[in-house]
């Protein structure tokens, strides 16, 4: 039998990739550790080595072709002395599926539908009323719009500048700052050594000095490191000097959990920094909004701490073609209107409320979707009219439920609607334990489509 | 952030040395370090009587320091620091009535009284803080320097510290940061010889703390803090380091804080006597006056003179600050956030 070559997974987030090159050819004979092709990732391009020796009886993927699935069988070795002809019956055969739990890529994109599938349900998304009438799209990543930010808020002021851990020569762990360094150089794209705490502190001194820093945390889980300086010295400033020192600074990064990367890489801190007076807080979850809202944190005069997420950032959305898509911080948007119930999440946590919502609409329950896209401050007034027309609130985040996002928001919905409520306002969040890393118990530990559904329904008494 | 660029402003004093301490030079040192002086006792009166909250953490003995590097540099360099920052804000050239009207948190005050003792600053001075969280200044003047070093414009930024915060991690994430990207900052290093009631040598495994940038090849220099000449000629040459672009540079300040660490600390930690022995043999001020007076350029009236002028400021300040009216219950909820272009 022919040993099968699959399309490997290169990273914890990687679902496809573009086969970008095969380094051998049919009737080539390997040997383990030989570099047999180059694959592309949204981050990187990346070489594969053959596990097993033998020849190579098969390429069954062309160069070039993108969209790969991980795990598809893209060539064929033969064993010496195997009769080749064998292998034209093999590529027929299904590439295995990974059981629940057995591989990287099954994690959480198993959990929720939409998460596989790259392109966000544009049609049944209301417009964002930002937007003007009219305006074209073209599909564009997360990765890409954050870029395209960056790029054009340089552009437009000298004074804006990045730094980071591998923001410049390698163009971003993650890609965002891909290109940057060409266009700008490396007085306006800085590489720093791995010290958060300083480079955060450093950062805070140049805003205060009158410059636009953006801060690129690798994820914020690095930034605790930078913790301090970032409440201490960042947010309270401006207070502290009677309003005369600015701190015109942007710190991003992705943020929340990602997919096997465990409980010191899997965190969603947008309660910890909506904390604090002095922060704006936003966590976008479209591309559209992802471009608009880093745009507007650049050219805002306070600190902005803006949590991108990692799983989105190879997603594609329908992105405005405007000379300058700006967006509103502190606006959240109604994604779908709904009558029955209101849900409201942020970032990530929107996938399973879109996937929720399917399900919920086969059941006959029109939900109404809020993006909150600014944790801080919080759109409330959004919140409370979408809860005086459907009378029920559902929120969904992927973090802890204490002292979360959802927990603010029941506060103040019950204080400021409280009459209005014809059920238990109920919080869909991530399980009180430290992230697992085992696949089954990371996705036990997140939150769910079937919890939403689950909420849903109980607040709807179904 | 790679390459050196050429500097603009011309370095100070290029010929070579420093410039000699003048008698004009000492007379305008006594001045600014007695002004720090009789201030730090006023605070620590009003402090006494109700009139000062929180912490208050005096500057008296290590008034030499910020006066020598004051006359180190230029307008336009930037200055940040701690939260013993009284003394900085004064030689500066800050107002010191709005800073007492800061201490009894008062409307008339830097912050409006919304910062205290701890967190002043001045935009127009160049002063940046002011800061309450040890160690944190570092790293932000390390940014005030990185801005410099981006607009290409000469300026130099003066980071201040003390012993204790000199074990912050932070700091030497500041200086790798600093000499690797040749920004122009000196580290000021105010070496009191107590983190609170913790001597250096109880918490620090190299006690010279010029030495703590060697692993980066920063150059530092141990300095007599207690003599303003000393200090200002090591300031003069550290800034010329800096503004030929030269990267940063540490000075180490041995000097001497007479007082408490703040208010409520009786510093039982330290003889008595080691601090009569200091202000008996090393008072930065005594020795300007004697300079003064041997060289009769002044006799003892003309410093009486200068005495009770720098009462005068002193005691206007603190009938500034207490005549101030508190800041107006809307100040609450202001500062926060700003609408305006930064």
């Amino acid at each position: 039998m022919p040993t099968e070559v699959l399309m490997p997974a290169l990273s914890p987030t990687m679902e496809e990739g573009t086969l970008t090159k095969w380094h051998v050819k049919e009737g080539d004979v390997v040997k383990s550790g030989d570099v047999i092709a180059e694959i592309e990732t949204d981050k990187a391009t990346m070489e594969v080595e053959a596990a097993d020796e033998g020849t190579v009886a098969k390429l069954l993927v062309a160069e070039g072709t993108e969209n790969v699935k991980v795990n598809a069988v893209i060539a064929l070795l033969a064993e010496e002395g195997e009769d080749m002809s064998e292998a034209k019956t093999a590529p027929g055969k299904k590439p295995p599926k990974r059981e629940p739990g057995q591989g990287e890529a099954t994690s959480r994109e198993t959990g929720t539908k939409a998460r596989a599938e790259e392109k966000a349900p544009k049609a049944e998304i209301q417009n964002d009323p930002d937007i003007p009438e009219g305006t074209k799209f073209t599909s564009k990543t997360v990765r890409e719009a954050l870029r395209d930010a960056m790029a054009e808020e340089m552009r437009r002021d000298e004074r804006v500048f990045v730094m980071g851990e591998e923001v410049a020569q390698y163009e971003g762990a993650y890609k965002v700052t891909q290109g940057l360094l060409a266009e700008f150089g490396d007085r306006r794209v800085v590489d720093t050594p791995i010290t958060e705490h300083g480079f955060a502190g450093l950062g805070i001194g140049a805003a205060m000095a009158g410059l636009r820093p953006i801060v690129e945390f690798m994820t914020f889980n690095f930034a605790m490191q930078a913790m301090d300086q970032i409440i201490n010295s960042a947010a309270k400033t401006r207070y502290m000097s009677g309003g005369q020192m600015s701190c015109p600074i942007v710190f991003r990064g992705p943020n929340g959990p990602a997919a096997r990367v465990a409980a010191q890489h899997s965190q969603d801190y947008a309660s910890w920094f909506a904390h604090i007076p002095g922060l704006i807080v936003i966590a976008p979850y479209s591309a559209s909004d992802a471009k608009g809202l880093l745009k507007a944190a650049i050219r805002n005069p306070n600190p902005v701490v803006f949590l991108e997420n990692e799983v989105l950032y190879g997603k594609s959305f329908e992105v405005p073609e405007l000379e300058d898509h700006v967006l509103p911080i502190g606006k959240a948007r109604v994604m779908k209107e709904g009558t029955d119930v209101t849900l409201v999440s942020h970032s990530h946590g929107i996938t399973y409320c879109l996937d929720a919502m399917t399900k919920l609409e086969e059941e006959g329950i029109s939900a109404e979707l809020i993006d909150l896209r600014t944790i801080r401050p919080l759109d409330m007034d959004t919140i409370i009219r979408s809860v005086k027309k459907t009378n029920r609130l559902v929120t969904v985040e992927e973090t802890w439920p204490v002292c979360g996002i959802g927990a603010e928001i029941a506060a103040e919905v019950q204080a400021k609607a409280f009459d209005y409520l014809d059920a238990p306002i109920l919080r869909v969040a991530q399980k009180n334990v430290p992230m697992p890393y085992a696949a089954n118990l990371e996705k036990l530990a997140l939150p769910s489509a079937d919890e939403v559904v689950e909420a849903v329904k109980a607040v709807c008494y179904r | 952030m790679a390459t050196k660029s050429p500097q603009k402003k011309p370095a100070k004093k290029s010929d070579g040395g420093p410039a000699a301490f003048s008698e004009e030079d000492d007379l305008q040192a006594y001045r600014d370090m007695l002004l720090i002086r009789r201030f730090e006792e006023k605070a620590g009166q009003m402090y006494g009587m109700g009139l000062i909250g929180g912490f208050c953490h005096l500057y008296i003995g290590q008034e030499a320091v910020v006066v020598g590097m004051q006359g180190a540099i230029e307008e336009g360099d930037q200055v940040i620091t701690g939260y013993r920052d009284h003394g900085h804000m004064l030689a500066c050239g800050m107002d010191p009535k709005g800073v007492m009207a800061e201490l009894t948190g008062r409307d008339g005050g830097y912050s409006r009284g919304k910062g205290g003792s701890m967190h002043m600053f001045s935009r127009e001075k160049n002063f940046f803080g002011g800061h309450g969280i040890v160690g944190a200044q570092v790293p932000i003047g390390t940014g005030l320097a990185f801005a410099n070093r981006y607009r290409d414009n000469g300026r130099v930024c003066l980071a201040y510290f003390g012993d204790g915060a000199a074990n912050q991690g932070q700091v030497y994430e500041s200086f790798n940061m600093a000499e690797l990207w040749s920004l122009p900052v000196v580290y000021v290093v105010e070496n009191n010889q107590y983190a609170m009631g913790t001597s250096v040598a109880r918490a620090s495994a190299q006690t010279d703390l010029s030495k703590r940038g060697a692993s980066f090849n920063i150059p530092g220099v141990q300095v007599d803090g207690m003599d303003v000449r000393a200090v200002r000629e090591a300031g003069n040459r550290a800034v010329e380091w800096c503004r030929a672009g030269k990267g940063p540079y540490i000075l180490e300040m041995k000097t001497y804080r007479y007082r408490g660490h703040s208010m409520s600390d009786p510093a039982k930690y330290r003889a008595k006597e080691e601090v009569s022995k200091m202000r008996a043999e090393h008072d930065p001020i005594e020795q300007v006056r004697m300079r003064l007076l041997e060289s009769k350029s002044l006799s003892e009236d003309d410093l009486k003179a200068i005495d009770k002028e720098i009462k005068a400021i002193v005691n206007e300040a603190a009938e500034f600050a207490q005549s101030s009216p508190e800041p107006d219950p809307r100040e609450l909820w202001t500062d926060i956030l700003t609408d305006m272009e930064a």
